[in-house]
């Protein structure tokens, strides 16, 4: 391998590590406020990006129908709920607040010509048609079983992955999709030739772990999020419900996996499966991190990403073997460090 | 006629009774709680004191009526929504937030007026502040690293935080030294001044009857005395089961 080579490799290394450093970031998030194992992060991901491409082909995305069913369903489970409370009252807030969003979509988008918008506005389509499933997912998903067992939440993420990956076939087709790049070109360096849009993966994935940290570190949301994964009993007793921390969270999973596909659908073709084997390397990069630690999570997600671009060039055809044979060592190492904690609750 | 009985009542629970599965815990206690009183429950280990506190608060369902403010507090009023209504509990674990900073911990006992929009809470920190100088030389610590007594000061300052009508004390005094039980007693005491009720779960009868205005004595499951303190402080049942004969605890 020579210098030139190496710089490539490293550049694609940093570009899918930076991906995957977001997508670990939610993994964790999610699991310290949830306990949710959330294998279908990365399905944000495709449906992100294919969303995107559905819009720019100047087609109805499928997922416009889908964030309307599901507030719909939600729409009748709370409103039954309250109705058997005898708090009738709050129908127009929950009809509101589950089906404002996806009817207002509805209105608008089949009536603009959404392929002719600038790249910016699509992007804020995306995210307004894609995001609302984090909450939703949350509501009818796990909410109900908000208590259970660590392995209970995992075998319902399962499901909902199985639910999501068929419903993306249904909804995207088999085609892969590429996006125009935000902005195209290269920029010579010299040494290297780089994309400018590496550039935007790199400099938007920067922003975004720093307006994470902002938002944790400095807002009483965040705050709140936090104590929730401290202490559920104690947050619920300072008002911070559960159900909120849980929505908010996902709704946050939601944000970074969807604007993740949308950063990346310019340099690889998505598929509707695609996102399941990016999530899965964000998950050994928040494994790496305990599922506990923000930015170890962040790096380990890196460290996978460097290790699939090198690996790619020495032994292709092993290169997914070998980003999640990771895991073995890690979870040595860990289970050798940290000591055993009982699960609480 | 005790004096206090003028005063409007807050909460008043009739027939509350709670089971874990068959085992019942709490059997057809009735309370009440004015405003402006401290309201004490003693007993021994084991009489359900938790147990009251934990279904008064949404933490567990129980069978019964409570009504807080003239309204009643059905088994589906969520613990977040009994926050805000003026109810807040200091459980005996405390449930303080360890990685956080003692600062954290108490703008986050702020959270549900937050949320419902008011944002004055420095006005509230720097009462609680003057309450517990302790937590102001302490405020950029985390909550883990404190000592015993600050932490029972840190879960007391952060419920009061939220601005409560009702202030729920559950064992504020449990593995604390002498010195300290009397600073928290003192404190307490003081919570009447700034028009919060307390219901005060002790099993340090002693101390408990001292600064309360009226008491309940709560023995496997169910009350078998209730009284104005001084009263009670003087029946010779709880004379010889619980404050002994000398003048030690």
């Amino acid at each position: 391998m020579d210098f030139q080579i190496a710089l490539l490799l490293g550049q694609d290394g940093l570009t899918n590590g930076a991906i995957y450093a977001l997508l670990a970031l939610a993994l964790v998030l999610v699991f310290a406020v949830t306990r949710v194992i959330f294998i279908p992060q990365g399905e944000f991901v495709a449906y992100g990006a294919l969303t995107l491409a559905m819009l720019q082909a100047g087609k109805l995305p499928a997922t416009l129908w889908m964030i309307a069913a599901l507030g719909a369903a939600i729409v009748v489970i709370d409103g039954a709920i309250a109705i058997r409370h005898g708090a009738a009252r709050r129908l127009p807030r929950i009809v509101l607040s589950n089906l404002g969003v996806p009817l207002a979509l509805l209105l608008i988008v089949p009536n603009i010509n959404a392929a002719g918008l600038p790249l910016i506005a699509q992007i804020a389509l995306t995210l307004a048609v894609v995001v609302p499933l984090g909450p939703m997912i949350y509501r009818l998903a796990y909410q109900p079983i908000a208590e259970a067992p660590v392995l209970i939440l995992l075998i319902v993420s399962v499901a909902v992955h199985v639910v999501l990956i068929g419903l993306g076939l249904l909804f995207f087709g088999a085609e892969g999709t590429r996006t125009p790049a935000f902005t195209d070109g290269t920029l010579d360096l010299g040494v290297t030739m780089l994309q400018y849009q590496t550039l935007w993966i790199l400099a938007i994935s920067a922003v975004l772990i720093v307006a994470l940290y902002a938002f944790f570190g400095r807002t009483l949301y965040g705050k709140a999020l936090r104590a929730t994964a401290l202490n559920r009993t104690g947050a619920r007793l300072m008002g911070i419900s559960t159900t909120m921390a849980g929505k908010l969270s996902f709704t946050l999973a939601a944000m970074i996996g969807t604007f993740s596909g949308i950063l990346i659908s310019p340099i690889t073709t998505l598929y509707y499966d695609s996102g399941f084997l990016i999530g899965l390397k964000g998950f050994v990069g928040a494994i790496i991190g305990g599922l506990a630690s923000y930015p170890v999570a962040a790096a380990g997600a890196l460290l996978v990403g460097f290790l699939e671009s090198y690996s790619s060039f020495y032994a292709s055809a092993y290169k997914e073997v070998i980003v999640f044979t990771l895991i073995i060592p890690v979870l040595l190492w860990r289970s050798l460090t940290s000591h055993h904690s009982e699960e609480e609750e | 006629m005790n004096a206090s009985d003028a005063r409007p009542v807050l909460l008043e629970a009739k027939d509350l009774s709670v089971a874990y599965g068959k085992v019942e815990a709490l059997h057809k206690v009735s309370l009440t709680i004015r405003e402006g009183e401290i309201v004490t429950v003693i007993g021994p280990n084991g009489a359900g004191k938790t147990t009251l506190l934990s279904c008064l608060m949404g933490l567990l369902p129980g069978q019964g009526e409570v009504s807080y403010v003239g309204r009643s507090l059905g088994n589906d009023f969520e613990v977040e929504e009994r926050v805000g209504l003026g109810l807040t509990l200091v459980p005996e674990k405390r449930e303080l937030f360890s990685d956080m900073s003692v600062e954290d911990n108490l703008l986050l006992g702020a959270f549900d007026r937050y949320r419902r929009g008011d944002r004055d809470f420095a006005t509230t920190m720097n009462e609680v502040y003057g309450i517990f100088p302790r937590l102001r030389e302490r405020a950029s610590q985390m909550a883990g690293t404190l000592s015993g007594g600050e932490r029972q000061m840190l879960a007391m300052g952060r419920a009061l935080m939220a601005k409560p009508k009702l202030l729920m004390l559950d064992e504020p005094s449990l593995g604390l030294a002498p010195l300290i039980i009397r600073e928290i007693f003192r404190i307490v005491s003081g919570l009447r001044e700034m028009g919060v009720s307390v219901l005060l779960v002790e099993q340090n009868a002693r101390a408990a009857l001292q600064v309360a205005d009226f008491g309940y004595v709560l023995e496997t499951g169910e009350i078998s005395l209730e009284g104005p303190s001084k009263e009670l402080a003087n029946d010779p049942r709880v004379i010889e089961a619980y404050l002994g004969l000398g003048g030690k605890h």
